[in-house]
């Protein structure tokens, strides 16, 4: 389905399945999430990453479930799905496939 | 995988389709959250509340586009769109019914009548007969465009043939039907032995006839009961098979049931029972079956052609048989020429292929004009509405968004009309397919709507919507927001001829066209009906009697029907009475021609022939009867029997023909087929024989005392009520034998069935002419009424300013004429030249009639007044003063 082509998007999508992965979460833990663990090298934008998740949701990759969040609050908690899994698989392995590939090439000495 | 995949993806879509406002609710609430716990954040780190929202908003890179991007994601915004915009289609137009009524209508009218013709040509000419391997079934159509031919013939034909798998033959027969009650004159085959192994049909009950069976004249008294007539005369008894039953009182056994599917080879008629060729000379008593010289036995041959043989190669192969028999038997074989055509129609494919052709041609016509008016309404609503529309344009829609929009208002207008349509023709095809015109000829149109006709009539409607759709495409195309809004909706002056002109100018042409055919077949009918048929139907009642039915013998056959003459004349009222044999004239489009040569002649070949007049055999008095005028000679007399020297009666066109004049023909002699010399004793008028629309043709009448036939026609000329005169004569022929079955008709509604091609034609067209008359009103009342209320302002101004009331029509709809007046002339034109096509079907259809031309000119004149009527008395009425006050 991720067009390792698009390598932004495609990048994203990975980032989000992988952290959905771990564990079950809300959209604005998932932000502050994705600071967490990529620093500032990754900036996703808000505003980004709702229609990505409801992207991942409508390809059956995560599902949602709204449920009382840390505060209390009713929040709408993704979790990835067997299919979901699979995928991720696909995609770190195309990603690790990908990143070898333009390492070796960025590796080549300069004749 | 796939599969897994739509379990988790299809109820999502169902959901965002279905709960819309849940779902956009969810949405809200999900971005609400986040952007509560941004702003929480943004306070935490010290700035106000308001500009905490404010930094989270901004951080949300516009949540309007973002919450689009997330319904994009949903997947389902094309679905989205399109139901918006039906929605907002429906709404527009229930802002203008008027409109919609018109265009619904319209539209509904033009696809009823294109289902209906299409509907007759699926039944008649698409569809195969309901049989196995349809596809290599073809029939042989011997001789001048029927298939009749001799039993030896086809017995020869089916023998010596290399192309066919095998050949098989039927005829009709009538016969009294006696199942233990009274005789019931009934329809059947007769058909060779092999006739339903050929065509691969089973028994539905019991078992069929075979060619084992057949082992001469007579050897197969066997009977199969079409599952119609054994539906409704036996009641389904499956005990039937075994039991005897009477067919003119010869006893046949009923071996089996034919399957409800199967109704015979002929595609408009359903037979009663099937019975084997070799019994039908024993049944009818009609021409003998081993005589190969005459051609009124079978009435088509057919088969499966081998593998890989063409229809060409099988035609070729039987005029290669033709010809050997024509060497052979030089005396007895016509240079027929043999065409080969599916079966179902035979002889009947040609006629009906040009008639139900021509039905959809102009058919096709109705619905372009449709297409044309509905395309101007169109126009000129989206005209009207050209500042809505450069306003929605400058409020950022695209035009691909708004074209759509106005796609969907043709569709949907398309969609109703053609629904609306499809129900109608449905039911006319209902109609027509348990229609019965005659009784007594089990008539049938094999018609009801199947799923082509659905399939077809949607396809139209939908192609339609799209033409007149596409109308005002370039106009919003070439639409200017800015121009518009800022100068408001005049049109930009100056095109002389607008697209919508010319739609107009060939809808009316296209309308003339159909208002001219329709006039021509009019015309036509009329002069049929009073033209001259050498004998006067009214005042006539025909008794049809066979009596082989009641087991009479050729020795006895010309003194019961003697006696039979003689007691109708003794009925109180009636004048006359005469006998023909077989058919009288224009009855059932049956009659005969046999070759005659001139006294001279020593080869008597068919190619030799000096003429092919049409045959009848009378009894005297029988001119007296039709009212025949003898124009010279005399009648034929009881003595003109066996014994005496064969003498016949000629019509005027056979004695001009051969002997020059209708006084040089009494006394002369030509040679008949069989070398006998026959004297020419008087002459009479000529007339019609075969149908209304031949032109004239040489015919003998011959003593019936000479050729004794079983099944003849007497007519009975009285001033009575038919009613009580039928019975009368009944009673007064079952006094002399109340075993023999009589068919009582009079001669003009026996006439209908003649005249029934012709009607049909003429009711047709004329629907058609009186739609495309309706066409043109509305289309020009469109067009008229759109230009005074462009126009309005100006028309005021003009009446302000003292313009006088001409001046003022004239501004108003001197266009709408002057394209009525074009496309009028431009279609009569055409009209006349389509013409020669009509007169495949009616009668002396000659455009170039003073009458038909001025009554089109009426007719079309009469049309731009109606349509225009409503929208000149409205620039008439105008006040100047209101409306430069309005502006």
């Amino acid at each position: 389905m991720s067009r390792p082509t698009d390598l932004v998007q495609g990048t994203l999508d990975l980032l989000l399945l992988k952290i959905l992965a771990l564990q079950p979460l809300n959209g604005w833990a998932i932000s502050q999430r994705l600071k967490q663990v990529s620093g500032d090298i990754l900036q996703v934008s808000d505003g980004s990453l709702y229609p990505a998740l409801h992207k991942l949701e409508q390809e059956g990759w995560i599902t949602a479930e709204w449920k009382a969040s840390e505060n209390n609050r009713r929040a709408k908690f993704y979790s990835l799905t067997r299919l979901g899994r699979r995928q991720l698989q696909q995609e770190a392995a195309n990603w690790a496939r990908l990143s070898d590939a333009i390492t070796h090439v960025v590796r080549l000495d300069e004749a | 995988m796939r599969i897994e995949h739509w379990f988790y993806k299809l109820p999502l879509r169902l959901r965002s389709l279905f709960s819309r406002r849940r779902v956009e609710n969810d949405l809200d609430d999900e971005l609400q959250y986040h952007l509560e716990q941004k702003t929480e954040e943004h306070i935490s780190r010290g700035l106000t509340p308001g500009d905490a929202r404010l930094a989270a908003l901004r951080e949300m890179d516009g949540l309007t586009q973002r919450k689009e991007e997330c319904r994009d994601a949903r997947g389902v915004a094309f679905i989205e769109h399109t139901l918006q915009d039906i929605r907002y289609a429906l709404r527009v137009l229930a802002r203008s019914p008027g409109f919609v009524a018109v265009a619904v209508v319209t539209l509904a009218l033009a696809i009823g009548a294109n289902a209906v013709v299409f509907g007759l040509l699926n039944g008649l000419v698409l569809r195969p007969l309901n049989v196995p391997r349809a596809e290599t079934l073809w029939g042989t159509t011997y001789g001048e465009g029927s298939g009749w031919q001799s039993y030896p013939n086809y017995i020869d034909l089916r023998d010596r043939n290399r192309t066919f798998e095998s050949l098989a033959a039927w005829s009709f027969t009538f016969a009294g039907l006696d199942a233990g009650k009274e005789p019931v004159i009934s329809t059947g085959y007769a058909a060779t032995g092999n006739y339903f192994d050929v065509l691969g049909v089973r028994p539905y009950v019991g078992r069929f006839f075979h060619a084992s069976d057949e082992r001469g004249p007579g050897s197969a008294p066997y009977l199969v009961l079409s599952y119609a007539c054994w539906h409704a005369r036996f009641q389904d008894d499956r005990k039937v098979v075994g039991r005897t039953i009477k067919l003119n009182k010869h006893p046949f056994t009923v071996i089996g049931v034919a399957p409800p599917g199967f109704q015979g080879t002929l595609m408009f008629g359903i037979p009663d029972f099937f019975m084997p060729i070799v019994n039908k000379e024993q049944v009818d008593g009609g021409p003998e079956l081993q005589n190969r010289g005459t051609d009124q036995v079978i009435f088509e041959a057919f088969g499966h052609l081998k593998p890989g043989v063409t229809p060409a190669q099988a035609e070729a192969d039987a005029n290669a048989v033709g010809s050997y028999l024509r060497k052979i038997y030089p005396r007895e074989s016509g240079t027929h020429r043999t065409t080969l055509s599916k079966p179902g129609l035979n002889a009947f494919t040609r006629p009906v292929r040009a008639f139900v052709g021509g039905l959809m041609a102009l058919a096709a016509l109705i619905l372009l004009a449709a297409c044309a008016n509905l395309g101007n309404l169109f126009a000129a609503r989206a005209a009207d509405r050209s500042r809505e529309i450069s306003l929605r344009l400058a409020l950022g829609s695209s035009r691909s968004r708004i074209l759509r929009g106005l796609l969907t208002e043709a569709t949907l207008i398309a969609l109703a009309g053609g629904a609306i349509g499809l129900w109608i023709s449905v039911a006319l095809l209902h109609g027509l397919s348990v229609w019965q015109p005659f009784q007594g000829a089990p008539l049938h149109l094999p018609v009801a709507p199947d799923a082509n006709v659905y399939v077809a009539a949607l396809g139209l409607s939908m192609l339609s919507g799209f033409l007149f759709g596409i109308v005002p495409v370039r106009q919003v195309l070439r639409a200017d927001p800015y121009q518009i809004v800022k100068s408001g909706s005049s049109l930009p002056a100056g095109r002389r001829i607008t697209v919508r002109d010319l739609l107009l100018a060939a809808q009316i042409a296209i309308c003339a066209v159909l208002v001219t055919s329709s006039m021509v077949a009019l015309r036509g009918l009329s002069r049929s009906v009073q033209s001259k048929i050498g004998f006067d139907p009214r005042n006539t009642m025909l008794a049809a009697t066979n009596l082989a039915m009641a087991g009479y013998g050729n020795d006895t056959l010309t003194a019961m029907q003697k006696r039979m003459i003689d007691a109708l004349k003794t009925i109180p009222g009636v004048q006359d009475a005469g006998l023909v044999n077989n058919y009288p004239p224009l009855v059932y489009t049956a009659a005969f021609r046999k070759a005659i040569y001139r006294e001279d002649a020593a080869d008597l070949k068919p190619a030799s022939a000096a003429a092919w007049p049409y045959f009848y055999d009378v009894s005297p008095g029988y001119f007296r009867a039709a009212r025949t005028a003898l124009l010279a000679g005399r009648d034929f007399t009881w003595h003109d029997g066996g014994a005496a020297p064969p003498v016949a009666v000629v019509n005027r066109d056979f004695a001009r023909s051969m002997f020059g004049s209708v006084t040089e023909a009494i006394g002369r002699y030509y040679k008949a087929q069989d070398g006998a010399r026959v004297q020419v004793v008087g002459v009479v008028e000529s007339g019609k024989y075969l149908s209304l629309t031949e032109d004239q043709q040489p015919a003998i009448f011959l003593s019936f005392l000479q050729a004794p036939m079983s099944a003849t026609y007497i007519v009975v000329r009285s001033t009575r009520d038919p009613q009580q005169l039928a019975s009368a004569m009944r009673n007064k022929i079952h006094e002399l034998d109340a075993g023999l079955p009589v068919d009582t008709q009079s001669w003009s509604t026996m006439l209908d069935v003649v005249m029934f091609p012709a009607r049909m034609a003429t009711m047709a067209l004329g629907v058609l002419g009186a739609m495309g008359a309706m066409l043109s009103i509305t289309g020009i009342f469109g067009m008229a009424a759109f230009s005074v209320s462009r126009r309005l302002k100006e028309l005021g101004i003009r009446m302000a300013l003292g313009g006088q009331r001409r001046e003022v029509l004239q501004a108003a709809l001197g266009r709408a004429f002057k394209l009525l007046a074009l496309g009028s002339a431009a279609g009569l034109i055409l009209g006349i030249m389509a013409s020669q096509l009509l007169a495949y079907i009616v009668y002396q259809a000659t455009p170039s009639d003073p009458l038909v031309l001025t009554g089109v000119v009426l007719v079309m004149a009469l049309v731009g007044l109606l349509a225009t009527w409503i929208p000149a008395q409205r620039a008439l009425s105008l006040d100047p003063l209101t409306l430069l006050r309005e502006e």
